[in-house]
């Protein structure tokens, strides 16, 4: 493909995305630096950039009065448990979309989707009195239920666009070759499609980390993960910037790391099948 | 041991009839080739065999029994698809191995029939790899191996050759058929290349839109075919059709001859024709020409022919050669 780009045409579109990323990047940059200030710097006008006393003890009372591993071991059995329930529904339904279309498999992916479209303030009533009825309410099995039904339209759709990619020629040979089903899935499917899989855990575990509307509403302690600890900071008593700026660090930070780690294997998974 | 004979097999998708019922006796050890223009219905048909489309009627026996309703792997047919269809996360070996595991074959046994196919195959040197870095040729004749490795009743392959190179291509042609000529298992090849099945059947199936147009052996379908189609598609090129008086002469709608039963002189003959174009081959001289009445004509002339653009020639086709064909372009037999 011609596509000329005069040399100052390239360092304008270089200074518009670095603007762009760092506009993006600023509200993070301000919470971890606020977390280092003492309250009273934090609300200073005009405020200070560099030049405050660095401390530590939002983190040290952060820790004191909250249990922060409770919370953050909470968020890894939440986001793991509910991208691994998924997946045990996203395959095989992936699987059956991309290899066994109907004339409504189109519409039943869009379907599917379109569930997301919906404001989950419109079902929290009915949900809130089955969790109640059924004692889930501040439970991780039922916040996992939550979480994994949440994503499951996104995984089914990533996965399904993943598999689509794969010849049905291979699959077709592992069934002359006298696989099973569940075989041809273990065996075939699944090695061929570790890239997108990973992808597609990687994408819904920060989906599910990142959730707040689902967990503050069906949480109170055992079973709140980070995003509760969060809340908690921005409480009656008023707010506190810095150390709501600490725990907000703390709480993104593992999210954060892995996702820098891995955005070659997670823009890889956004984006495949867009171009070839 | 692998016999197979198909009864009113019949496929619809929707409501097209891909194929509206076939009947077709295939006998152990033959080497079949199911040949036709794209579209005709070849791949669907060998994919019914193989258990990879349902059969929407009809039946399928292999050695006797009714397959129809079996899963592909219960059939004991291997395929070897156009693509390869080899695991792409597998090691040669495992590739190979694939079938002999899924049947639960102990290791030994396993490593000994592995092995062996890749003697068979050349991939000796080659079964640690993985399909990503072997070339078109051996990906080929690992997608082989996997075939033999089960000791299936039949070999399916479905247009193996067509992702090679033409030099490839022949080589290969040759080792499948001395594969066949090795292990005498009944052989089921589906292309659309005539040549490939006039030099490697035992016997053709000729298809067009989902039916049989004729089966028989290579020489008696370039010999004697049934209707203009299969005159048309076996031989390349392609066998000339003549109309009006000349076919009148000959008492028929329209008289077929081969390009290379057509004698060429500067001298005299029946017909008078102006070359247009000469394709010289060495070994021989393709002559397209136009042969006034009779509209535009390829001919085939043995040897170097030093004939080009705008010469006069003569034709004169062979009299024991005319194939006749009725208007609707059945065969009428010779005169």
């Amino acid at each position: 493909m011609e596509n000329k780009q005069t040399p100052l045409g390239h360092i304008g579109f270089s200074i518009f995305a670095w603007i762009v990323g760092l506009l993006i990047f600023f509200p993070i940059f301000w919470m971890v630096l606020t977390s280092f200030k003492t309250e009273l710097e934090a609300v200073s006008i005009p405020p200070s950039f560099i030049s405050f006393d660095w401390t530590l003890e939002n983190y040290a009372e952060v820790q004191a009065r909250s249990d922060y591993f409770r919370f953050a071991m909470n968020s890894v059995i939440l986001s793991v448990g509910s991208t691994l329930v998924g997946l045990l529904f996203a395959v095989p339904c992936a699987w059956a979309m991309a290899f066994n279309p109907t004339k409504r498999t189109k519409d039943a992916l869009l379907w599917m989707l379109s569930t997301k479209m919906m404001p989950p303030v419109g079902v929290l009533v009915p949900i809130y009195l089955v969790f109640r009825d059924w004692g889930l309410l501040d439970t991780r099995f039922g916040l996992i239920m939550v979480l994994f039904l949440m994503n499951l339209p996104i995984m089914v759709w990533m996965l399904y666009t993943y598999f689509k990619e794969i010849p049905s020629d291979i699959l077709e040979a592992a069934r002359m070759d006298g696989a099973t089903l569940p075989k041809e899935i273990i065996f075939v499917l699944l090695p061929m499609a570790v890239p997108g899989i990973a992808s597609t855990m990687l994408l819904n575990i920060i989906l599910a980390w990142n959730e707040a509307f689902w967990t503050l509403n069906l949480t109170t302690a055992d079973a709140a993960p980070l995003t509760a600890f969060i809340a908690s900071y921005s409480s009656p008593e008023g707010l506190f910037w810095s150390k709501l700026s600490a725990a907000s660090t703390l709480a993104v930070a593992p999210i954060l790391i892995i996702g820098w780690f891995s955005q070659k294997q997670l823009v890889r998974g956004l984006t495949f099948g867009a171009v070839k | 041991m692998g016999a197979i004979r198909l009864e009113k097999v019949k496929k619809t998708f929707g409501t097209l009839d891909v194929i509206p019922g076939v009947d077709l006796d295939i006998n152990d050890g033959e080497f079949v080739v199911f040949v036709g223009p794209s579209g005709c219905g070849k791949s669907t048909l060998l994919r019914l065999i193989a258990g990879l489309e349902d059969v929407t009627d009809g039946k399928i026996l292999i050695n006797g029994v009714d397959v129809a309703n079996e899963a592909p792997a219960k059939r004991g047919l291997s395929m070897v698809f156009q693509s390869y269809a080899l695991y792409p996360h597998m090691t040669v070996y495992n590739n190979i191995a694939f079938g002999l595991k899924m049947a639960g074959e102990s290791k030994a046994v396993i490593d000994e029939k592995v092995q062996n196919a890749a003697k068979i195959l050349n991939l000796t040197d080659y079964l640690e790899r993985r399909p990503g870095a072997l070339s078109g040729g051996q990906r080929q004749r690992v997608a082989i191996g996997r075939a033999i490795v089960r000791n299936p009743a039949a070999f399916l392959f479905d247009e193996p050759l067509s992702n090679l190179d033409a030099a490839l291509r022949v080589n290969m042609r040759l080792e499948i058929t001395g594969l066949h000529q090795e292990l005498k298992t009944t052989m089921i090849y589906v292309t659309h290349d005539q040549v490939e099945a006039m030099t490697m059947a035992d016997k053709i199936v000729v298809l067009q839109a989902g039916r049989v147009e004729q089966v028989g052996k290579p020489m008696d379908l370039y010999n004697n075919p049934a209707n203009k189609f299969v005159a048309g598609f076996i031989g390349s090129p392609k066998m000339n059709f003549i109309g009006g008086d000349y076919a009148k002469k000959h008492d028929c709608h329209e008289i077929g001859i081969r390009p290379e039963h057509v004698a060429v002189s500067t001298e005299s003959g029946d017909l008078p024709a102006t070359v247009k174009i000469a394709e010289h081959l060495g070994a021989e001289t393709y002559l397209h020409v136009n042969a006034g009445g009779f509209g535009p004509m390829t001919v085939r002339a043995t040897g170097e022919v030093p004939l080009g653009e705008h010469d006069k020639i003569w034709l004169t086709p062979e009299q024991d050669r005319i194939h006749r064909f009725d208007a609707n372009g059945i065969a009428l037999g010779k005169l």
